[in-house]
């Protein structure tokens, strides 16, 4: 039958990839948790990191991961842009105003692109060579990509825990108008974190780009997995998007050693019905 | 807990439309060919002759200029139009009667959907009153259009289009340029069982999509006919990036050679992503993506992979082996062919250009033929010929799968590098035609 090299070559194929993943939804979860609200522009924004590395290095000559810098910046301002713009004013809404604004850009992001770039592939063409270890073969840029993932997620850690700024951040999330009144400017304090959560995701776009193939609507794909793993680990949680992304990825690199690969976002999905009914606050959520 | 879900049930539906909602880029650029102008003909016959009556006709198509079909519907169109620009230059089409007849090209952007080429479609027979069609590229995009010709009854000669089923369907419009599905990698499975008696295990690997489905559907009864074991039969979605998961099933399954692919985008990427994990087999033939000169860009993951044909630069069709099969030869030579393309476009063309050229040469040749443009002389012509030209034989079926190709042949080509390490593609089988040691086994 198959080999435990088989299972363990796959196990961290997908593993590399779900920190990744990870790093993608921790975007989204980050949105949520500070201003609750869901971020539909998350898939589109993915895509424009992708394309964001991909100009600096066909048409600049910038390295893919000297542009991820630059894409860093870049989704924090859009960011913070977006947030100005579509929304601060339906905060207090209902949720179904912010979705629906979140959605708006959505659309325009992938109209504008489409107009600009078309939808035919694109491919950033780098090699970091592979690290060969008995039956697994470590492409570079994945392990890289996943390292990647991992600095940023630990350096959201340390800002959010031991930086005024990050503190403030909190401090929003937990109860805006005490927030206020402790003089903690909230509007500004909740666009910055509406970057952040755009720039992880920008930045989670600009790794993947580095592996595979990809088109202005590439994000979509990730952005439902970034719900999948928000759900999963908790939603507003961002250790537990990494957990979860980690679970992700290590299901769609195991599950297609048992069963067709057509079949791994039925189990995905299904994960994420039973999750909603048995345990909705995710694994690492509080009631 | 009930908020909740009710909020992740609106978010999931949001989450599918966004992902549904195609994005409608700007309306269809028609970019018609300016039609020859009738001045510019020599005449036919020195002064008497009244001056020929000149009939226009509408030539229309759809092209991928965008979405993930467009390389190959490049090639397709830029043949097309070298076809016109050769007519033009001759002067249109003279029927025996002496009319002239002009062709003017009239196209619309397709976006590589099947909804966009049926609008488009109707919308050519409609408003821009097309005589004759020809197919978009790729055998789902051409079977889409197929159903909107026939029911207008208007021939379409399909080309880029090699799927089987579309002439199962009992049309009588349809006529195919492309040696069919059915035959397309049944000569990469030959090939292995005659330079390597020992391989046996073979695994299949293809886009889960018409024409892809049937080459391997057929491809895998005759592996199995001549005494392979097929390990691996598995399909991917059409716009797959990460091929890891395959690739680990098929380390797994440990074959001698992996046959499969689908189109140019998931083609090249499964290529590029085998060479990169360094999976061990002996041979690799995939569909379409080798035989666009584009694959080159792979640099050494292109080195050693096997793709069919149905046209290639080195083809030896002539003028002689029309005469040695009995065959009437008709159009351009090879030479004149690729010499022409290259002035052109810069660069050899690839077997989609070459069918986009054979598509409107069969077309121009049925017209002469049928003396007329009226649909039903020309099908009748169409369904008459048998002949040779720079692309190889063409004859169709007038049986039960009315239209479908049965005289063109498939060739295999292998990327390999030259002695200055610069990438080749040549012909590697049928071995009448081979014009390099192929390289075999694969060394990763």
């Amino acid at each position: 039958m198959v080999s435990p090299g088989v299972w363990i070559a796959s196990l961290i194929d997908g593993l590399l990839l779900g920190f990744v993943y990870g790093l993608a939804a921790m975007g989204l979860t980050l949105i949520w948790g500070v201003m609750r609200v869901i971020n539909l522009a998350h898939g589109p924004i993915i895509a424009l990191g992708m394309f964001g590395v991909y100009l600096l290095f066909a048409y600049g000559g910038v390295h893919p991961y000297l542009g991820l810098f630059a894409v860093a910046l870049l989704g924090l301002l859009v960011g913070i842009l977006i947030y100005a713009i579509a929304v601060h004013r339906v905060l207090t809404a209902p949720h179904l105003s912010t979705l629906l604004a979140t959605f708006s850009i959505n659309m325009m992001i992938i109209g504008t692109g489409t107009a600009l770039f078309t939808t035919t592939p694109r491919n950033i063409d780098i090699s970091l060579g592979r690290l060969v270890l008995g039956p697994v073969v470590l492409l570079g840029t994945r392990l890289l990509a996943a390292l990647a993932a991992v600095l940023i997620a630990a350096g959201l850690y340390v800002f959010l825990y031991r930086t005024t700024l990050g503190k403030m951040v909190r401090a929003v999330a937990s109860n805006r108008a005490a927030a206020e009144l402790m003089g903690i400017p909230s509007a500004r304090v909740l666009a910055f974190s509406f970057g952040l959560g755009t720039m992880l995701a920008a930045v989670a776009g600009g790794l993947i780009a580095t592996f595979f193939p990809f088109t202005i609507l590439s994000g979509g794909a990730y952005e439902l997995k970034s719900f999948v793993i928000c759900v999963l680990g908790g939603l507003g949680n961002p250790t537990g998007a990494l957990l979860g992304g980690l679970i992700l990825g290590a299901l769609e690199g195991l599950i297609p050693i048992v069963l067709p690969v057509s079949w791994v976002p039925v189990i995905e999905f299904l994960l994420f019905v039973l999750l909603l009914l048995l345990r909705p606050q995710g694994l690492l959520g509080e009631r | 807990m009930m908020r909740w879900m009710k909020m992740s049930g609106i978010l999931v539906i949001l989450a599918m439309l966004a992902a549904c909602a195609a994005p409608t880029p700007p309306a269809p650029t028609a970019t018609p060919a300016g039609p020859a102008q009738p001045a510019a003909q020599p005449s036919p016959t020195p002064a008497a002759s009244p001056t020929p009556a000149v009939k226009k006709i509408v030539l229309g198509f759809t092209a991928s200029q965008t979405g993930k079909l467009t390389k190959e519907s490049k090639e397709q169109v830029q043949g097309l139009q070298l076809w016109l620009e050769d007519l033009q230059r001759a002067g249109g089409i003279r029927l025996p009667d002496g009319t002239v007849i002009q062709v003017e090209l009239k196209f619309y952007d397709d976006e590589s959907t099947k909804e966009r080429v049926q609008q488009l479609y109707v919308k050519l027979i409609n408003e821009d009153k097309a005589d004759f069609l020809i197919s978009p590229y790729s055998s789902g995009l051409a079977d889409a259009a197929a159903v909107i010709a026939e029911q207008y009854g208007k021939i379409m000669i399909t080309t880029g289009a090699a799927s089987d089923s579309t002439y199962e369907k009992g049309y009588q419009h349809i006529f195919q340029i492309y040696t069919p599905a059915s035959r397309y990698l049944t000569g990469a499975i030959d090939f292995l069982k005659k330079l390597d008696p020992n391989a046996r295990r073979i695994a299949i690997v293809y886009e889960n999509e018409k024409f892809s489905t049937d080459v391997v559907n057929a491809a895998k009864p005759y592996a199995e006919s001549q005494g392979f074991e097929v390990v691996l039969f598995e399909g991917y979605e059409t716009g797959t990036t990460d091929f890891g998961p395959f690739i680990n099933k098929i380390m797994a399954a440990r074959p001698d050679a992996i046959i499969g692919g689908g189109h140019f985008q998931d083609g090249s990427t499964l290529a590029k992503q085998l060479f990169e994990k360094k999976v061990p087999v002996k041979m690799i033939a995939l569909l379409v993506a080798p035989a666009v000169p584009e694959f080159a860009q792979l640099g050494d993951a292109a080195v050693g992979v096997i793709g069919p044909s149905q046209w290639e630069p080195g083809a030896r069709y002539s003028p002689d082996s029309a005469k040695a099969a009995g065959l009437p030869w008709y159009g351009p030579t090879v030479d004149q062919f690729v010499s022409a393309y290259k002035a052109k476009y810069g660069y050899e063309p690839g077997y989609h250009a070459a069918g986009g050229y054979a598509a409107g040469l069969v077309l121009q040749k049925a017209i002469e033929e049928a003396g007329s443009i009226e649909t039903e002389k020309v099908k009748a012509a169409l369904e008459k010929m048998d002949l040779m030209t720079f692309y190889g034989r063409i004859k169709f079926d007038t049986g039960k799968a009315h239209g479908k190709q049965i005289g063109h042949e498939m060739v295999y080509l292998q990327w390999q590098k030259d002695a200055s390490g610069n990438l080749i593609r040549p012909i590697i089988w049928p071995e009448a035609a081979q014009a390099a040691k192929p390289i075999y086994p694969l060394s990763r």
